[in-house]
């Protein structure tokens, strides 16, 4: 279980996340949702090891201390991440994209890359091509097959729906689902807040770098509150 | 003039081309990483020279040399760890500033130690050896150069391109927290990358002093600043660019000493750079963007 107790980051004098806490229990889907800046980003990131926690946070994985640890070793331990803005290398093709993504592992690939193409047949075809030269769609999908790779016991994903097209974000949303029924923890951040909410066992929302409110994933999309100011919808 | 002459011109140049090449790699490989000029670089290639003089006073030269690249490497890491790493998240000028002082640093390092007079290169018998090929001339070393340089760029490029280091290598280049979130140490590839090419300014610093035969403080200064030039006309960052860039110097440069005009053969290079600020600023072969949001 990934635990996130007293989270604070600071960002040149400003707090962009003011202590929260929040569990994350194994083989679940969890979603952080909340507006721009509520620093979903910034919790994400810090769990990875990207930017510092303030003294007195405390992340642990299965009751080990991550914070302090490099971002390489957090891998190691399991927690991998997809970037927000896919972040896929673009001049390297899609099949180094896959294997990058195993970096740390000294096994054969094979049956894994063979796992990813069955997931993500579209990246079959374009083994070989730049990545840079994919759709975002494709480049999303590379972008968690690369995440995959590592064999995460923690899969982190920010803003996976982020500028796609309708049609290709609930894809991506049933990929999400068929990805936690092969084993692996989802830990969600999404402005989609209704697509997140659905495929969410528990749910998260931030505001203003404090958590709001907590609840599974329905009692939030049943939340007055949620519904006003996440779903667009009326009281 | 004649035939036989022009060419042994040619292989003039492209032999200093080919010492210009190794050092302008290492400026091109190091930008690539870190987005730094590492002005120190060729600084680094003149203690090169130093460290050869050294070696060969005590050793043969098959020992004197893995020697002198060993140092040379060990230089080279040290620079990054003492003067580069503590400034990796200050403004890129800063680190540029301090490149710039580890620069001087050595220069005048070398002075006090060694004193500002030249000092005599070490022969290495086989590499002074004159070879005739048809009417040309010339010592093994001016032969073995283009060759080798040729090699090494090979390996390198197999390095780069099919190596995981390489792969480590060229994600770190492009954008350090994916790769650290890939599982990549980003400190790890840097000093690789600084080893790799103080090893290539080790090797270009034996070929170019065994044709120039001393060695004093600012030997890297000018050899340094022409490679860089080099660098920046193949397109910094660029491999392949960096070493027809530094073929183009070596043959532009021998040209103009071949026409009577050495006094203009240094200008030559910032004439080069001139010309390409001005037409194409990224160089020959500047980065491809190809990034899609």
């Amino acid at each position: 279980m990934l635990k996130i107790d007293n989270l604070k980051v600071n960002y040149g004098g400003i707090e962009a996340v003011k202590g929260i806490s929040f569990e994350v229990p194994d083989k679940t889907i969890v979603t952080l949702i909340g507006a721009n800046g509520a620093g979903k980003s910034t919790t994400l990131r810090a769990i990875a090891g990207l930017v510092k926690a303030a003294p007195g946070s405390s992340i642990t994985l299965d009751g080990e201390e991550l914070i302090g640890v490099s971002t390489p070793d957090i891998v190691k331990k399991g927690i991998s991440m997809v970037p927000e803005g896919r972040r896929v290398f673009p001049d390297m093709t899609v099949i180094e994209n896959i294997r990058i993504g195993a970096y740390l592992r000294n096994d054969s690939l094979d049956e894994d890359i063979n796992r990813m193409y069955d997931l993500f047949p579209r990246l079959k075809e374009r083994s070989w091509q730049l990545a840079g030269t994919l759709s975002g769609g494709e480049q999303q999908m590379l972008a968690v097959a690369r995440a995959l790779m590592s064999r995460p016991k923690i899969l982190m994903m920010d803003e996976p729906s982020l500028g796609l097209a309708p049609i290709i974000v609930k894809n991506i949303f049933s990929i999400i689902k068929e990805i936690h029924s092969q084993g692996v923890t989802v830990l969600l951040i999404e402005q989609n807040a209704n697509m997140a909410l659905q495929v969410a066992d528990i749910g998260y929302v931030l505001e203003t770098g404090k958590i709001s409110l907590t609840g599974t994933g329905k009692e939030l999309l049943a939340d007055e509150s949620v519904k006003a100011a996440y779903l667009g919808k009326k009281n | 003039m004649s035939l036989t002459t022009f060419l042994q011109q040619c292989l003039t140049g492209i032999s200093l081309g080919g010492a210009y090449a190794l050092i302008a790699i290492g400026y091109t490989l190091v930008y690539g990483i870190l987005r730094l000029i590492n002005f120190a670089h060729g600084d680094i290639f003149m203690m090169a020279g130093y460290f050869m003089i050294f070696a060969m006073a005590s050793f043969p030269w098959p020992i004197a040399i893995p020697l002198v690249l060993i140092a040379t490497v060990v230089l080279g890491v040290l620079i990054e760890r003492v003067a580069y790493r503590p400034l990796r998240s200050a403004p890129r000028m800063s680190a540029m500033i301090s490149a710039i002082g580890v620069s001087y640093l050595l220069q005048n390092l070398a002075t006090y130690l060694f004193t500002a007079l030249p000092k005599g290169y070490p022969e290495i018998p086989f590499l002074k050896k004159i070879f005739q090929i048809g009417g040309l001339s010339a010592s093994f070393v001016t032969f073995l150069t283009p060759i080798l340089t040729l090699f090494i760029v090979y390996l390198l490029i197999i390095l780069i391109n099919k190596t995981k280091i390489g792969m480590a290598m060229r994600a770190v280049s492009r954008d350090y927290d994916t790769a650290a979130l890939m599982g990549i140490k980003i400190n790890t590839v840097i000093t690789f990358t600084f080893a790799v090419g103080s090893l290539l300014a080790a090797v270009g610093s034996v070929l170019y002093f065994t044709d120039r035969m001393t060695v004093f403080p600012f030997s890297g200064s000018l050899p340094g600043l022409k490679c860089f030039v080099a660098a920046v006309f193949g397109g910094i960052g660029s491999i392949p660019g960096a070493v027809i860039g530094g073929f183009i110097l070596g043959l532009g440069e021998t040209a103009l000493v071949a026409m009577g005009y050495s006094t203009f053969s240094d200008a030559f290079t910032f004439v080069l750079l001139i010309i390409i600020l001005l037409i194409k600023p990224t160089g020959l072969f500047g980065e491809k963007i190809t990034d899609k949001v």
